[in-house]
């Protein structure tokens, strides 16, 4: 048996490094598809999203959609790459059930994007760039539906030509985390942009991996390409099965075969896909029914001028602006929704700010977990911005405490109740009055002379238990700076 | 250039046309003729010539991303040799 | 007056307008020509229900005041042309039953501009030949024999039921496609006018497609100002082809003057081919000294790639045709044969769908294209090509116009040609570096051979100036001044 370690796997005969590219195909946010006027819509009746062009009927002919090629640019300014003013359509000539001209339109040697780079955020607050090497747009094939009929297969062509990004990266990343990471961070720059959104289950964001392994240092080992992995957590699982299965494979003196496998979800294993062994030659060729696609760096401005605050540029403003960890910064940018709530939560209203980092551990703590557990996301949270502001608000002019803030959260994700209400009803408002503290004070030390005398004797942590009894006879509602304050004068 | 049977064998299958063995000697020979005949491009020195893929000078033409198509099902299956329950049919395949 | 099946479309739309006979009457006489040609045929479907309520709504529109430029003429469309409701096959066995629920752009402006329609007609398979003779529907018969022999002979091709239909006078004029040559070649032999256009005149939607980057729709007509009429009603932007180009549409006839003082006439050397008979080679003199003496200057020229431009066409038309005919594969429409996996029905339908010669072709375009070949040829096919085009380019520097023979021999017999592929893509000499320059030419009946058989002349000119071709043309058939008649004729 083999250990993973990070990046690194500890086989029988030695360590061993995982190399991994993403070839991963985005869904183009457009109403109308690539070379047709039909629909992009998902889930409508079969072949109800099918124009003539789309099923390939004799002498139809393809006209691109002038924002699917504006959402490609975008993209590419997005992973700040190579934007290409001359790129080409060739012809990928293959046959397939779903694949109704016999080719799909695609670009090969002349993509309309070049190269670029993007930066993973590691979980541990690491960051990390992986190259790009290329983005190219290309037609959706339509869907092969196997189990409808026992000798049949049908075929429903609505995907049949909607627009794809394919975003191939650099052979760069060494770890399952890695690519998850990766994945994680196209998906927000995607999202981010509008350009795709990001929707794994549905379709909208499918990845192939490209999985090798070789001893630390030396050339790329045979790669085998892991087909239409359709979530982040199966990617993960996906590479450390085939980097298992490749390092013992060597390691029992056999040799990798350059493959398309197929991650079976159920197992955790990957498979041959031997249907697709059929020796492949896709035949490519510039299509004749369109022309290059040409435009000017004006265009490219043009588009330039509407891109929002990408994901690198946000975290980085949040670690200055607002003095937040790179950890935490990253995790408030991640998504748009997120970043804008959290956004609005520390600028307040009418040009009052709150405590950034008080609201960066509200967000990623008490608002996440009860998203989590309404599973919801935060463009419905149950409280919203200005609300949970209002509670922080209490919190800052020492209305209530931290602590109790937080069943005043609890209550408000459950009634939708605004915060200072529930303070008001449930009589939760913090005693600040020196001498009503005092007072409660004097009573926890005479009923306790015999710890006081163990504090005095030097027994310290005795001052938490102090500090617990005038909480408690206050019902938690003490100011705790107070409190600590007035103590440790009277324990003196 | 000249094709064997195999290579005519490989094309035909990539080409999805099924070619009886018997036929594939006679299309190999008259294959190889047109190739042969072709090769005479060979002679022209084509250095730092540009490929041509098309004879129309003007900037490829975009559309506006507006649905102007589809919900069209029975024209797209009228002519389907075998449709079933609004989908084009094939025989089954085993992935 | 003459018969009806026998005037020009000029003719016809003078009388029609002033009411000699109707639209109904004139495409009844059509119908009737149609029948009684079915030996030749030319016909894969006729329509004469649909012509003559065509007929009919054209009538009611000229009654109206409503007469468009073609109002009235029958016509025959190449079934390479989907149109809507009825049948069309490519002259292919894979396009089974196929009939389309959509109409080709081409054939909706000429509806549009009024004109009738008798059907659809035969043609060589997907396009591909020379002579009619690769039609799942059977070989056209040219209506042309030799003098003093009954041997049928082929039309030429791809649009051999197109040429044969308007030289039979059984339609005013038809629609052709042109790749290489399919329909200035058929022109020549059957002895009428045919012009193919520059690329990207007439919209490519809705045509099925045999080389994308070739092919090009154009009118089949008896005279030089009926293909005038007919490309103004064919010609014109259409946002579905993004290859169609935006410009205006002249007004053709209007080119018509007849005065081409001045104009300088390119002769090019490298068309006078080994073994060309020296009867065409005689008529291509004779025309230099027609154009001369209507005032043109003959200006010799080089087109040095001439002879790399067959070979070329051969990787280019057949790489393109592999993958425009993917999309027949018994799935979504036409023949389907039974396989018991997804590859063997796509096999055994391919098998029996496809002729001969499309299968050489498909076949020889998937190895151009194939890992390993492509370099070598479809990208050196490229290259020549863009020379080609270069020695077009320079010429047209110098000369108006340039003239040549439309093919190196005239209508041959069935069987002629048949055991050689290559030496029938010879027939397409003269044609083909027109295609793949993307120029506009013309081919214009101009004499008899020794054995009283058509020939043709071609006019080939810059890009988008289809009416300095067209003006030359028309001196150039008046001085022929062909009146000859082939052996069938309705009339």
């Amino acid at each position: 048996m083999t250990e993973t370690n990070g990046s690194i796997i500890e086989g029988r005969t030695g360590p061993w490094e995982i190399v991994l590219g993403l070839e991963v195909h985005a869904q183009v946010v457009s109403n109308a598809k690539l070379f047709s006027g039909a629909a992009t819509e998902f889930g409508a009746e079969p072949n109800t999203q099918v124009s003539l062009v789309d099923a390939a009927m004799p002498g139809m002919l393809p006209v691109i959609n002038d924002v699917c090629v504006e959402q490609a640019v975008k993209t590419g300014l997005g992973l700040k790459a190579q934007i290409n003013k001359r790129s080409v359509f060739d012809r990928k000539n293959y046959f397939y059930a779903d694949l109704p001209a016999g080719y799909q339109i695609s670009q090969y040697l002349q993509p309309i994007v070049g190269e670029g780079t993007i930066i993973l955020d590691l979980p541990d607050g690491r960051t990390r760039e992986v190259g790009i090497t290329r983005l190219h747009l290309e037609q959706d094939a339509g869907k092969s539906l196997h189990d409808q009929h026992p000798t049949k297969t049908y075929v429903d062509l609505n995907r049949c030509g909607v627009a794809l990004m394919e975003i191939v990266s650099e052979p760069d990343m060494r770890s399952a985390e890695e690519a998850a990471a990766y994945l994680r961070k196209l998906r927000s720059i995607l999202r981010y942009l509008g350009t795709c959104d990001g929707n794994m289950e549905q379709g909208s964001l499918r990845c192939d991996v490209n999985v090798s392994v070789r001893r630390p240092g030396e050339p790329y080992g045979t790669r085998c390409e892991i087909k239409n992995v359709n979530s982040i957590r199966f990617v993960s699982q996906a590479i450390e099965y085939e980097a298992r299965r490749q390092v013992e494979l060597l390691e029992e003196g056999g040799t990798v075969v350059q493959e398309t496998r197929l991650f079976d979800s159920g197992r955790g294993v990957t498979r041959s896909m031997r249907s697709k062994e059929h020796a492949h030659d896709y035949r490519y060729f510039p299509d004749p029914d369109l022309l290059p696609l040409e435009f000017d760096d004006a265009y490219i401005e043009r588009i330039r001028a509407t891109m929002p605050e990408l994901p690198d540029a946000k975290k980085a403003r949040f670690i200055a602006d607002y003095g937040l960890s790179a950890y935490d910064a990253g995790v408030l940018v991640a998504e748009q929704e997120t970043a804008a709530y959290y956004e609005a939560l520390v600028e307040g209203e009418g040009g009052k700010t709150r405590d950034p980092k008080m609201a960066a551990n509200w967000v990623i703590g008490e608002l996440f977990g009860a998203l989590n557990r309404a599973g919801r996301t935060i463009q419905d949270s149950p409280v919203s911005s200005a609300e949970l502001g209002g509670l922080l608000d209490l919190i800052a002019d020492d209305t209530i405490s931290g602590r109790i803030a937080k069943d005043v959260f609890a209550d408000m994700v459950e009634t939708g109740k605004p915060a200072g209400e529930i303070v008001e009803a449930k009589g939760l408002r913090q005693v600040t009055d020196s001498g009503a503290i005092d007072s409660m004070i004097d009573e926890v030390l005479s009923r306790n002379a015999d710890k006081v005398a163990e504090y005095k004797a030097g027994k310290d942590k005795l001052f938490g238990f102090f500090v617990g009894q005038v909480m408690k006879a206050t019902g938690g509602k003490a100011n705790p700076k107070l409190l600590n304050e007035r103590l440790r004068e009277k324990l003196q | 250039m000249s094709l064997d049977k195999a290579t005519v064998a490989h094309i035909a299958t990539l080409a999805r046309i099924k070619i009886p063995d018997s036929d594939l000697e006679h299309l190999a020979g008259e294959l190889s003729q047109i190739l042969g005949w072709i090769e005479q491009l060979g002679e022209v020195d084509t250095t730092g010539v540009e490929p041509m893929t098309g004879v129309v000078q003007m900037d490829l033409p975009r559309r506006a991303d507006v649905v102007t198509d589809g919900n069209i099902r029975d024209k797209v299956l009228a002519n389907a040799p075998e449709p079933a329950h609004g989908f084009f049919t094939v025989p089954k395949v085993v992935e | 007056m003459a018969a009806l099946t026998d005037l020009t479309m000029a003719a016809a739309l003078d009388a029609l307008s002033k009411g000699e006979f109707s639209a109904r009457e004139l495409t009844e006489a059509h119908i009737a020509a149609v029948e009684a040609a079915r030996p030749l045929n030319a016909f894969i479907t006729e329509t004469p229900d649909r012509a003559l309520a065509m007929a009919e709504a054209s009538d009611t529109r000229r009654r109206n005041g409503e007469a468009s430029p073609m109002e009235g003429l029958p016509i025959a469309i190449k079934d390479l042309f989907c149109t809507e409701g009825v049948l069309t096959t490519a002259g292919s066995h894979i396009l089974d039953g196929f009939t389309p629920p959509y109409e080709s752009t081409v054939t909706t402006n000429l509806w549009r501009a009024g004109a009738v329609m008798l059907g659809k007609v035969n043609m060589d398979e997907f396009a591909m030949g020379s002579s009619n003779m690769t039609s799942y529907y059977g070989k056209v018969e040219n209506p042309w024999r030799r003098k003093g022999n009954n041997r049928p002979l082929v039309p030429g091709g791809s649009s051999g039921g197109s040429a044969t239909a308007v030289a039979a006078r059984v339609a005013l004029g038809a629609t052709g496609t042109d790749t290489g040559g399919s329909i200035r070649q058929p022109a020549a032999f059957c002895g009428i006018v045919g012009l193919k256009p520059t690329y990207g005149r007439c919209s490519r939607w809705g045509i099925v497609a045999f080389a994308s980057s070739l092919d090009q729709a154009g009118p089949m007509t008896r005279t030089v100002r009926d293909a005038a009429i007919m490309l103004g009603a064919m010609a014109g932007h259409d946002p579905k082809d993004s290859t169609s180009v935006n410009r205006p549409v002249p007004d053709y006839k209007a080119a018509l003057t007849g005065d081409i003082r001045g104009l300088k006439v390119g002769i090019p050397t490298e068309y006078r081919v080994d073994g060309m008979p020296a009867e065409i080679e005689r008529l291509w003199a004779q025309g230099i000294e027609w154009l001369k003496a209507a005032g043109a200057e003959p200006v010799e020229i080089s087109l040095p790639h001439t002879k790399y431009a067959l070979p070329t066409y051969y990787i280019i038309a057949p790489a393109e045709a592999s993958s425009n005919l993917a999309r027949y594969d018994g799935v979504r429409f036409g023949l389907r044969e039974p396989g018991d996996s997804l590859d063997a029905m796509y096999e055994a339908t391919r098998a029996a769908g496809f002729g001969t010669e499309v299968k050489r072709r498909v076949l020889i375009g998937t190895y151009v294209l194939s890992a390993g070949y492509y370099d070598a040829y479809y990208l050196k096919a490229q290259r020549l090509r863009s020379l080609i085009a270069r020695d077009f380019t320079q010429a047209f520097e110098d000369v108006d116009v340039i003239l040549t023979p439309s093919t190196p021999n005239t209508a041959f017999a069935a069987g002629e040609k048949m055991d050689d592929p290559v030496a029938m893509y010879l027939n397409d000499v003269f044609t083909v570096p027109v295609n793949l320059a993307g120029l506009p030419g013309i081919s214009v009946p101009a004499g008899l051979s020794e054995d009283g058989l058509p020939l043709g002349l071609q006019l080939i000119g810059r890009a988008f100036d289809e009416e300095t071709v067209l003006k030359v043309g028309e001196v150039l058939e008046t001085a022929a001044n062909f009146t000859a008649r082939p052996g069938h004729q309705s009339a």
